[in-house]
């Protein structure tokens, strides 16, 4: 167990989670709760893969899976803001949707051999930081530096931008929004697509760079709905979310590595001598996310942070509401 | 709720000769709900045809094989209704939960407790070997109830008191509880190191009606057992709760508005707890059923996403008990079929899209909607 190996992988799939993340914060922040993550995932995902064995060029495949994100969050922004339906039914229904059409999709992709990947970098200067070069800047994937330059500029456009603080209307009070000529549709449009791209994206992220091939609904198995809990844990914040996701991707790899050693803190390995006993290790990151959900709901209680007030209810003009 | 300005689509300024006007109705007509649901249905399955069609296959021959091979002879009805018997106990489970708007995803976990819960009773085992099935098979379904319900009440718990998200709470907690079982399948439980348990003894099985082949002759290999009794009684039961009991009133006000349910002082913390708890007992109970009646052991795979198709299933019922048989019924048909259909997607994509049909037809209810000739 290698303390630096462990952080630098968690950064590398953390970025998964935290692309998915922070485009469900936008959807959110807009006051549209998309469940689908998981499905648009799976569906970026596929597409991504499907298209990098097809043509062999990995960047087609980003553009092709992050669109099919996108255009699966088209159904849902239609059925949530036109409609007015549901969200919470809407979105289940959209990871319905995306994992059966992925699987139909991949049928014959879970054979498909070795692809070229996206290609890694090692910064210069950056990587010989010590402590930090090796973990965030030594033979990371493209999409990783990508995620580094994302989280930022989302804050910066949430928090300190024009559109953002009209992001954040939308969100907090659309009719008072709408009173002073926001757009609250066309916006809530944008956003909920936003979301879409950046789950399709993320999916991508998993077959391109962090572990490539498809393996059916096992290649996201659940990253979809851990975004979700991670947008309540970070607060709707996106340094928050990120720093969120590499730890969690870091903590599920040492929970990984703490099988291998016969010797463990001295002591013998039970989970390397009774191997069923990892079950229990593979339930510690469900059980983490429940955890961190009741802590931070102390503290959101404490502070009167939360949800985006009008988070989840469809928004009529002329009728009372938020 | 006051009227409102109708809403016109495409909006103003646009050139079309007409336009729809969208204006919320005030009172539902008894036969709309059933003509949306219906219609609605017909759409998802042409837009599912379509699909197929497009990537190469053919959605006739399909469709009518899942009729055929679901519905074809009393053999394979018989085959469906066993599919269907889960359903309709976690179709109950999410029925109940979505009355009062708690959104409780994990009736998989629920499921998977309630079947460990069952399989604890005689493979610890709690009863002796030989003990005679009047008391194992009353005993297993108050384990299986009983670890659902625990299981359920965890996240009503954590909703109620401090206001965590049960969706994610469930969802987790549905991943717990299949590597739950797997230790158990894996490890203690282990049939010679394979992933299943020893069978259960007799004593410890549903009674089909395949048994009484020796009476009815035409009962012999009719594999519908006890356990769609136990759905059935349970939707009576249900209904009966939701809509004649105390209780049921005020989780049906508590769904429609809980601001003036804790006006009118109602216990929204105490109900939320209970009905989670019932949730996830009826979930067990379906555990219980599948590895009693179907399975006769305990192994990792016994359920292909009941819990989850469940979901649906109550939607389709529109929430309603005896809707839930209906629909469960038709999902069973899909679930048996399916397992026949490559690739083996199909089937939930089919679930997503009558699902998506499903909410989007629900405009209908709320709205009016008339096309309108534009004027000059």
């Amino acid at each position: 167990m290698d303390l630096t190996i462990i952080l630098a992988a968690g950064v590398a799939s953390g970025t998964v989670l935290l692309f998915a993340a922070v485009g469900e914060i936008f959807s959110e922040r807009a006051g549209v709760l998309n469940l689908g993550v998981e499905g648009m995932m799976l569906m970026g995902a596929v597409v991504a893969f499907g298209t990098a064995v097809a043509t062999g060029d990995p960047w087609l495949g980003l553009l092709l899976g992050t669109l099919a994100g996108g255009l699966l969050s088209v159904l849902h922004a239609v059925i949530t803001i036109s409609f007015q339906a549901e969200q919470v039914v809407s979105g289940l229904a959209l990871t319905f949707l995306g994992s059966g059409l992925a699987r139909v999709i991949g049928e014959d992709l879970s054979k498909a051999g070795a692809i070229s990947l996206l290609p890694k970098l090692t910064v210069p200067g950056l990587s010989m930081l010590p402590g930090f070069g090796p973990v965030f800047f030594t033979d990371q994937s493209v999409l990783v530096y990508f995620g580094f330059i994302v989280v930022p500029l989302a804050w910066y456009w949430i928090g300190r931008t024009r559109p953002g603080l009209h992001l954040r209307a939308i969100g907090e009070s659309p009719t008072a929004a709408d009173s002073l000529g926001v757009d609250v549709v066309r916006l809530r449009y944008a956003y909920v697509i936003i979301g879409g791209l950046f789950a399709g994206l993320a999916g991508a992220t998993i077959t391109l760079a962090v572990s490539p091939g498809w393996f059916g609904e096992l290649t996201v198995n659940g990253q979809g709905w851990i975004a979700v809990a991670l947008v309540i844990f970070a607060q709707w914040s996106p340094i928050r979310a990120a720093v969120g996701a590499y730890l969690f991707a870091a903590i599920r790899r040492m929970l990984i590595d703490i099988q291998g050693p016969d010797q463990l803190f001295g002591a013998p390995n039970p989970f390397y001598f009774n191997h069923t006993l990892t079950f229990f290790l593979e339930m510690v990151p469900y059980l983490l996310i429940i955890g961190v959900l009741v802590a931070v709901s102390g503290e959101a209680i404490r502070k009167r942070l939360g949800a985006p007030a009008a988070l989840g209810v469809p928004y009529v003009r002329g009728e009372r509401g938020h | 709720m006051t009227t409102t300005s109708p809403v016109r689509l495409p909006a103003r300024g646009s050139r079309l000769p007409w336009s729809l006007r969208l204006e919320r109705r005030l009172a539902v007509p008894r036969w709309l709900p059933v003509a949306t649901t219906a219609g609605a249905i017909i759409v998802a399955l042409a837009i599912s045809g379509l699909i197929l069609w497009i990537a190469g296959g053919d959605p006739v021959a399909i469709f009518v094989h899942i009729i055929g091979s679901s519905f074809g002879s009393l053999g394979v009805l018989s085959d469906t209704l066993v599919k269907a018997t889960p359903l309709i106990l976690t179709g109950l489970a999410c029925a109940l939960a979505f009355r009062m708007r708690l959104w409780n995803i994990g009736a998989e976990g629920q499921f998977l407790m309630g079947a460990w819960g069952a399989s604890a009773v005689v493979l610890i085992p709690i009863v002796p070997a030989g003990t005679p099935s009047i008391v194992t098979i009353p005993l297993m379904m108050v384990a299986a109830m009983a670890a659902g319900a625990v299981y359920g009440a965890i996240p009503g718990f954590l909703k109620a008191v401090r206001g965590v998200n049960e969706i994610i709470v469930t969802l987790m907690l549905n991943y717990v509880a299949l590597f739950w079982l797997s230790y158990w399948v894996f490890g203690p439980w282990s049939e010679g190191g394979f992933q299943l348990s020893r069978p259960f003894p007799p004593e410890a099985w549903l009674p089909r009606l395949s048994d009484a082949a020796g009476a009815v002759p035409d009962f012999a290999g009719l594999t519908v057992h006890l356990g769609l009794a136990f759905g059935l009684v349970a939707a009576v039961i249900i209904r009966f709760f939701i809509f004649r009991s105390r209780r049921g009133y005020e989780i049906r006000l508590i769904g429609d508005s809980p601001k003036a349910a804790r006006y009118a002082g109602i216990d929204v913390t105490r109900n939320t707890i209970v009905v989670f708890a019932i949730s996830g007992a009826l979930a067990g109970l379906a555990g219980m059923s599948e590895v009693a009646g179907v399975v006769h052991r305990l192994q990792q795979a016994i359920s292909p996403g009941y819990g989850f198709t469940a979901i649906i299933v109550a939607y389709i019922a529109k929430l309603h008990p005896y809707g839930v048989i209906v629909a469960s019924i038709a999902f069973g048909a899909l679930i048996l079929a399916g397992r026949e259909i490559q690739p083996s997607g199909i089937p939930a994509m089919i679930q997503g899209i009558i699902l998506f049909s499903l909410i989007a037809s629900e405009v209908f209810l709320r709205y009016q909607i008339r096309l309108e000739r534009r004027e000059a």
